[in-house]
């Protein structure tokens, strides 16, 4: 082939723009690789290091024989699956809501999901304090209407927590969510309806397995966030809700140890990336972010 | 398959407006039990709502639709019983062709061997036995068609709904598929209603066509019927090509640039009218040529001549300056080429088709 007229330059050429390719994805690769990669092979080594500097599994050894590790992360999966099982609840009707208005309408109430993270975590955080306290504005009003006589105690456990985080997290599910069922395409249900399915078998053999790979995305991304979560559980937690988020900034903050929170921190990111895995495995997740998304 | 019985569909009435303007404008249609009737129109004719009307997928602002003599109108479509082809197919993208078929089935509480017996019994109809297995992204436009067919067929419905179902088709496909359809319909004689804005399908396969414009049924008849006697200027101009000349009766005669002609029909009173000339109804005499009778003879000169393979086409003007198009196949005697030459043309009687003048209410 290569007597051909022009074959080397040509094949040049070839090179040259594959590498022009390559190089717009530097920056990125970069940032990954300086942000990313060194500070978590890091974490992997001060994991392994005793207090005395030496190579030791003794921070594993001791999570594995303290209970209250094991409780702290099982705690952290039960508010992670909680908030998520919420966010299920109250996104999916909203989605779908969404999904069949008309586009434009659809796209200001898009606006308005996303609201909440145009301010501040933080800010969020405390706005909810705020509101659940004990003579806050919710439990103000409940008693002034004759709602409940006591205070509640809506905030500093559980309830509160949930009450932050679903907040936090509702926008990460609905917007795959809804992305997804907008790209249904109703004949599919004017297809099932002419074929005799009522409105719920329609819904349950068509219209929801179409939009799984959407709510699958959704919740992953939800549960992701939710076990690594800090500021909200701390803050409407008080210190009652302990996450694991919560004990690795307890190890560095109160005890200066950095091994025993470097190994919370990557047995964290092990379980997170067997649940992806296994997410991947179980749906197809992974085509809603390449190809499927749009059939 | 067995033969179904089938129903005859009662339209009277039927309205649908968005804002002001009429989708459907008191629609009033009787389709025959095992009649094939094909819904023509253009773009934005009305002629899918009305079909999404009787698929119970549109809701009329009024009117009265009968299956049989069954009132249907306020009948939600998974209630209705019809089967329906898709122009995009909608098939299920989740399941496999055969999961796809047995869906109607599963919804009926046909399960297991019976299913997967008629499953494959559809399919093998559509020529697609064995196919079941596959996904459905795995098949060509051609048998995704044939598949939403199968499923629409498989519960054995007494109406047929297809919304150009043959549409996304390349022109081959397209004519295979009509005969197709055409051969499962006489083998199954259901009630059939197809939609389509391709005028030759619609020739092709109907037992009687109604063109819709505006909302409105311009006309109801058989293909030869529309063709060779459209009602308007309208339904002339959708459906074959034509040249339309203005004339004008007067006490009884015709006069065509001068030239009197005979039609086959009564002349009409005296006033405007509008003559469709079909150039393939038009034919070039050989010099010294008598066509016979029942022929008007027209003197025309030819102005240019386009060969277009199976045909040519020749424009040609009357004395008066009216151009018409004639056709003038391939075959046969040479097709005049020289500009300015005199022609004589014939045009049988019966092709004398006068139409309301332009503008009068239809």
């Amino acid at each position: 082939m290569t007597d051909l007229p022009n074959a080397f330059a040509l094949q040049r050429n070839a090179l040259w723009e594959r590498l022009g390719l390559a190089s717009l994805i530097m920056p990125a690769l970069l940032l990954i690789i300086i942000t990313m990669l060194v500070p978590v092979c890091w974490l992997f080594y001060l994991s392994v290091l005793s207090d005395a500097g030496n190579f030791s599994l003794e921070h594993y050894q001791r999570m594995w024989e303290q209970p209250s590790y094991g409780r702290t992360f099982v705690n952290t999966f039960k508010v992670s699956l909680l908030t998520t099982g919420i966010c299920i609840l109250l996104g999916y009707p909203l989605a779908y809501f969404l999904s069949e208005l008309p586009q434009r309408v659809a796209n200001l109430c898009m606006v308005a999901v996303l609201l909440p993270l145009w301010t501040s975590l933080l800010v969020r955080t405390y706005a909810w304090l705020v509101l659940l306290q004990r003579k806050g504005l919710i439990n103000n009003w409940g008693i002034e209407l004759g709602m409940w006589d006591e205070p509640l105690a809506l905030v500093h456990n559980l309830t509160g927590t949930l009450i932050g985080m679903v907040h936090v997290m509702l926008p990460f599910l609905v917007l795959p969510l809804y992305s997804a069922m907008r790209a249904i395409d109703r004949n599919y249900l004017r297809a099932a309806a002419n074929l005799g399915a009522g409105p719920l078998r329609s819904f349950w053999l068509v219209f929801f397995p179409l939009a799984l790979p959407g709510l699958s995305a959704g919740v992953l991304i939800v549960f992701i966030l939710c076990l690594g979560f800090y500021v909200t559980p701390a803050v409407l937690g008080g210190g009652k809700v302990i996450m694991v988020s919560s004990r690795i900034a307890n190890d560095i903050e109160i005890f200066f140890n950095w091994g025993a929170a470097s190994a919370l921190g990557v047995v964290l990111l092990l379980l997170t990336a067997l649940l992806i895995f296994g997410a991947m495995r179980l749906t197809r997740v992974g085509s809603v972010l390449s190809d499927r998304a749009a059939s | 398959m067995a033969r179904n019985s089938s129903l005859p569909i009662t339209i009277s009435q039927v309205t649908k407006t968005y804002g002001k303007v009429f989708a459907l404008d008191h629609v009033d249609l009787h389709i025959k039990s095992s009649e094939f009737l094909t819904l023509l129109g253009p773009s934005g004719s009305g002629k899918t709502t009305l079909l999404t009307v009787l698929a119970g997928f549109t809701r009329p602002d009024g009117g009265s639709l009968k299956f049989g003599d069954t009132e249907m109108i306020t009948v939600p479509p998974h209630k209705r019983e019809v089967g329906m082809v898709f122009q995009n197919y909608a098939l299920f993208p989740h399941m496999t062709v055969a999961a796809n078929v047995a869906f109607p089935l599963k919804l009926r509480g046909v399960v297991g061997a019976e299913s997967a017996r008629r499953v494959e019994r559809a399919l093998e109809m559509v020529r697609l036995g064995g196919y079941g297995a596959r996904g459905v992204d795995q098949l060509s436009g051609g048998q995704r068609q044939r598949v939403a067919l199968a499923r629409a067929m498989v519960f054995e419905p007494r109406i047929m709904l297809m919304d150009e179902p043959l549409s996304a088709l390349d022109k081959q496909l397209r004519e295979h598929m009509q005969i197709e359809l055409r051969q499962l319909h006489e083998q199954l004689g259901m009630t059939t209603v197809y939609v389509t804005h391709d005028q030759r399908e619609a020739l092709t396969m109907s037992d009687r066509i109604a063109v819709i414009q505006g909302g409105r049924i311009m006309q109801l008849d058989t293909p030869r019927a529309i063709y060779e006697r459209p009602a308007n200027r309208f339904v002339a101009e959708f459906i074959g090509e034509s040249t339309f000349v203005p004339v004008n009766v007067s006490s009884g005669h015709l006069l065509l640039a001068g030239q009197p002609l005979q039609t086959a029909e009564p002349l009409p009173a005296d006033g405007q009218r509008l003559l469709m000339l079909r150039p393939e109804r038009l034919r070039v005499l050989a010099d010294g040529e008598d066509p016979g009778p029942g022929f008007n003879l027209l003197a025309a000169t030819l102005a240019a001549t386009v060969y277009q393979g199976d045909s040519s086409l020749l424009q040609v003007a009357l004395p008066d300056g009216t151009r018409l198009h004639v056709r003038s196949a391939s075959i046969g005697a040479a097709t005049p080429t020289e500009p300015g030459r005199a022609l004589r043309l014939a045009l049988a009687v019966q092709d004398t088709v006068l139409l309301p003048p332009d503008g009068a209410a239809t």
